[in-house]
């Protein structure tokens, strides 16, 4: 089992530098000339920004000259005059954000003001966290009781609709949901607010209550979207089970058959339902882009896709990173879990 | 499950409710798709961003038929192109009259009118507009001498309903109407009652008089606009696009997304994970492993990168979808050509010495066929939907009319704020409705062909 561990851990840090090394590959070059033009920037305001220095100069050309010539040493200073694919530099930009070191974002800052990428991200991070949980722990509540209900009645009116619903469901785009909801439910009827940023700032003690209020329509939308496939997986497991001999003798023995369905099926129904939502918790981190660009919701998502916006690139790839990683990690967890309730995965690889 | 032939699959198929449904659905998506590119030439969806070909078309105009279904009829915007034309000479006038005819049955008044016309002359014509409402009343709205010219020339000009001198003309007729003109627009004066401000249903005729002493002059090409809140049978958006012509495109568009990038990946998975599978060992190790780092790449944020970086094109984006499809059904691939490997008739078959190539191509891939069918429809919805919403994002190839194109404009544009719902509605149904006919057709084939082997 040791080896098993080390061997999909040592599988999971190579794919997240490989990751890491095609985000830098991919964006390097723009970010090169965009490091540069921070430097001259930089440059020119602390002259400017210096009135005796101005002064010293006697023309614009020596003005000029001095310029060149300081951000000739800062870029090399830097390591910029390298270029951008050299093998140290890489190495360098991926051990600083291997360390979390993500740099100064271009553009965007954090509620509080900071424009350090880890703040950034750090203060969006909690509230993805926060929506997408909760929503994959309502998802799978309804979705387990649901499907264990339908495969206890196959066949019967629920069964059909749950399963129905189930299909159909799975074919509508969550955002487009989204729209409608925004339509329906912030326009239409003016019951929740139709930004989900609460407009408090979030220093203030109410922040929470609001942001909770904000949190209700993209939460409804996601559970109401992913519960239907959750209970169809559950209902096709539990009717393999319940097909089961062990099943049967406890019919026979005439215990009841909802204590059947809700304990002794459910249990053995739960590896490949627990592996499940591991692997789905981190799906909804990726799927959370849009739809939180639709709710505008604060979190990771809507940084993502406002980075993307205006192309600032220390922050596109730290938020890869982290998304990279929790996506890594809930892998991880799953394969792990699924190792531990299936013995022959272990025995196989080993 | 080789046991099945194709025979038996077909059977089954056309046994099942579902499956039939689906095989429906995408049949009609794809008659939609065929009168599509024979009736709109490729011209017209590649003028779909251009504003200048919209420009007679209404703003966040309302479907016409929701007039059907509301008390109160909402106008419909009038495009009239084709004037009666009456020429008469009296004298040394000439005359020519060009005669708009329409009904008006709504009950709202117009948003406005233009009238926009070329006309060719010498000299300086005079230009007369008027309309005849139903009640009789002829009201003139325009006396315009058009600019001199000492040669033939082509004047093209427009006529705007909120022009400073209709608005003066229009007041000289005060004593008609029994309530104060003064601060209502021209097409809120034009087209109403007489003893209350209410629109006038009934024929109203525009009349447009070209005087000329001794010359010839005549209005070539000439239409009136009447504005309305309502046009064509999908509405229209903010930039005066008319909707059923981007939904009918993205149609084609989205099936061929979805086909390409499914049947391209499921190729893909299927020859990389039966070539791991049948070959074992160390080959099948170094491949699985490749296929794992593909796997842990989270898909969205990448596809988001690819697009920014690299390109957006429609083509470039559907191998980059390829490169995330193939990577599951290569797993499943595997297991399953591990399980045909140790059938007889294949270990003879290696005995004998046949090539990989002939072993792969002829005895394990056809075993998979019904699998790969099955997974080419479950995986076109996702396809569909990762476009639409890379699309929705704004990282799409704006020049083509995708849905997910039209959603994003949408987006941008408030529609939801803003009470638009034909703006949002129709898209997501469409691809609900092509990604349902794929998940049908795809259940249908899995239940059939016993997915067991399916971890």
């Amino acid at each position: 089992m040791k080896k098993y561990i080390a061997k999909r851990a040592v599988t999971m840090f190579g794919v997240l530098l490989i990751t890491l090394l095609i985000t830098i590959m991919l964006v390097g070059s723009n970010m090169d000339t965009i490091l540069k033009q921070g430097v001259v920037f930089q440059v020119r305001s602390e002259i400017t920004e210096n009135p005796a220095m101005v002064e010293s100069f006697s023309s614009v050309q020596e003005f000029e000259s001095f310029i060149e010539s300081q951000t000739e040493q800062r870029i090399k200073n830097l390591g910029l005059d390298e270029p951008w694919y050299s093998p140290q530099r890489i190495g360098l930009t991926m051990y600083k954000i291997i360390l979390l070191d993500f740099g100064q974002a271009t553009f965007l800052t954090s509620d509080l003001g900071s424009s350090d990428v880890k703040d950034i991200i750090f203060e969006k991070l909690p509230r993805t966290i926060l929506l997408f949980t909760t929503a994959t722990i309502l998802i799978s509540i309804i979705g387990i009781f649901l499907g264990a209900f339908s495969a206890s009645r196959i066949g019967s009116l629920i069964d059909r609709i749950t399963s129905s619903f189930a299909i159909i469901s799975s074919s509508f785009p969550v955002w487009w949901i989204g729209m409608l909801m925004i339509f329906l439910f912030a326009f239409t009827y003016q019951i929740f607010p139709a930004r989900a940023t609460p407009d408090i700032p979030s220093s203030s003690p109410e922040y929470i209550g609001a942001l909770l209020y904000h949190m209700v329509l993209p939460l409804i939308t996601i559970v109401m979207i992913g519960f239907g496939s959750w209970a169809y997986l559950v209902r096709n497991f539990m009717v393999g089970i319940m097909q089961e001999d062990f099943i049967t003798a406890k019919k026979a023995i005439g215990i009841k058959q909802n204590k059947i369905t809700y304990t002794h099926a459910l249990k053995n129904a739960a590896p490949p339902i627990i592996t499940i939502l591991a692997l789905s918790l981190s799906g909804s981190l990726g799927g959370a882009i849009i739809t939180e660009a639709v709710f505008d919701w604060p979190g990771m998502g809507r940084l993502y896709f406002e980075a993307i916006t205006v192309m600032d690139l220390p922050v596109i790839i730290g938020a890869t990173y982290i998304l990279t990683v929790f996506f890594l990690a809930s892998i991880f967890i799953s394969d792990l879990l699924y190792g531990y309730f299936d013995p022959r995965i272990r025995t196989s690889s080993e | 499950m080789s046991s099945i032939t194709p025979q038996d699959i077909k059977r089954e198929f056309f046994r099942s409710k579902m499956g039939i449904a689906g095989i429906i659905i995408l049949g009609m998506l794809i008659i939609i798709s065929i009168i599509t590119i024979i009736i709109f030439p490729v011209e017209t969806f590649q003028e779909w961003n251009n504003p200048n070909s919209w420009m007679t078309y209404p703003k966040t105009a309302i479907p016409v038929w929701v007039n059907l279904l509301v008390f109160e009829k909402i106008p419909e915007h009038k495009i009239l192109m084709n004037p009666n034309i009456e020429k008469k000479s009296n004298q040394e006038i000439n005359l020519s009259s060009y005669q708009f005819s329409f009904n008006f049955e709504y009950d709202q008044f117009p948003n406005d009118f233009i009238y926009s016309y070329t006309a060719e002359y010498i000299n300086s014509p005079l230009l007369e507009m008027s309309v005849i409402r139903p009640d009789g009343i002829e009201i003139k709205l325009i006396s315009t001498a058009l600019p001199h010219s000492n040669a033939i020339t082509n004047h093209e000009d427009k006529i705007f309903s909120t022009d400073a001198i209709i608005k003066k003309e229009l007041l000289l007729n005060n004593e008609k109407f029994r309530f104060q003109i003064d601060n209502l627009s021209a097409e809120d004066i034009i087209f109403s009652k007489t003893e209350r401000n209410e629109p006038l249903k009934g024929n109203y005729v525009f009349l447009i008089n070209l005087y000329e002493i001794n010359e010839k002059s005549e209005i070539i090409k000439s239409n009136l606009i009447i504005g309305g809140k309502a046009f064509g049978i999908m509405g229209t958006d903010e930039l005066r696009r008319d909707l059923a012509i981007g939904l009918l495109w993205g149609t084609p568009l989205a099936l061929f997304i979805g086909l390409v990038v499914s049947i391209a990946s499921v190729v893909a998975g299927l020859v990389y994970g039966v070539y791991s599978g049948f070959k074992g060992k160390k080959t099948d190790e170094a491949l699985m492993r490749f296929n794992d780092v593909i796997y842990a790449l989270p898909a969205l944020p990448f596809l988001i990168i690819l697009s920014v970086t690299i390109s957006n094109s429609i083509f470039v984006m559907i191998g980059f979808l390829m490169i995330f499809g193939w990577v599951g059904i290569a797993k499943v691939a595997r297991s399953m050509s591990l399980q045909i490997k140790t059938r007889g008739y294949v270990e003879a078959a290696t005995m004998m010495g046949q090539k990989d190539s002939k072993m792969i191509f002829k005895h394990i891939l056809p075993q998979l066929l019904p699998y790969a069918f099955a997974s080419v429809a479950i995986s076109v919805p996702a396809a569909i939907t990762t476009e639409a919403g890379l699309s929705f994002l704004g990282l799409g190839d704006p020049s083509f009319p995708t849905w997910g194109q039209i959603l994003h404009d949408a987006n941008i544009f408030g529609a939801a704020a803003r009470g638009l719902w034909w703006w949002i509605i129709p898209p997501g149904i469409m691809i609900a409705i092509t990604g349902l006919a794929f998940v049908f057709i795809g259940n249908a084939l899995d239940s059939i062909i016993n997915p067991k082997l399916k971890r």
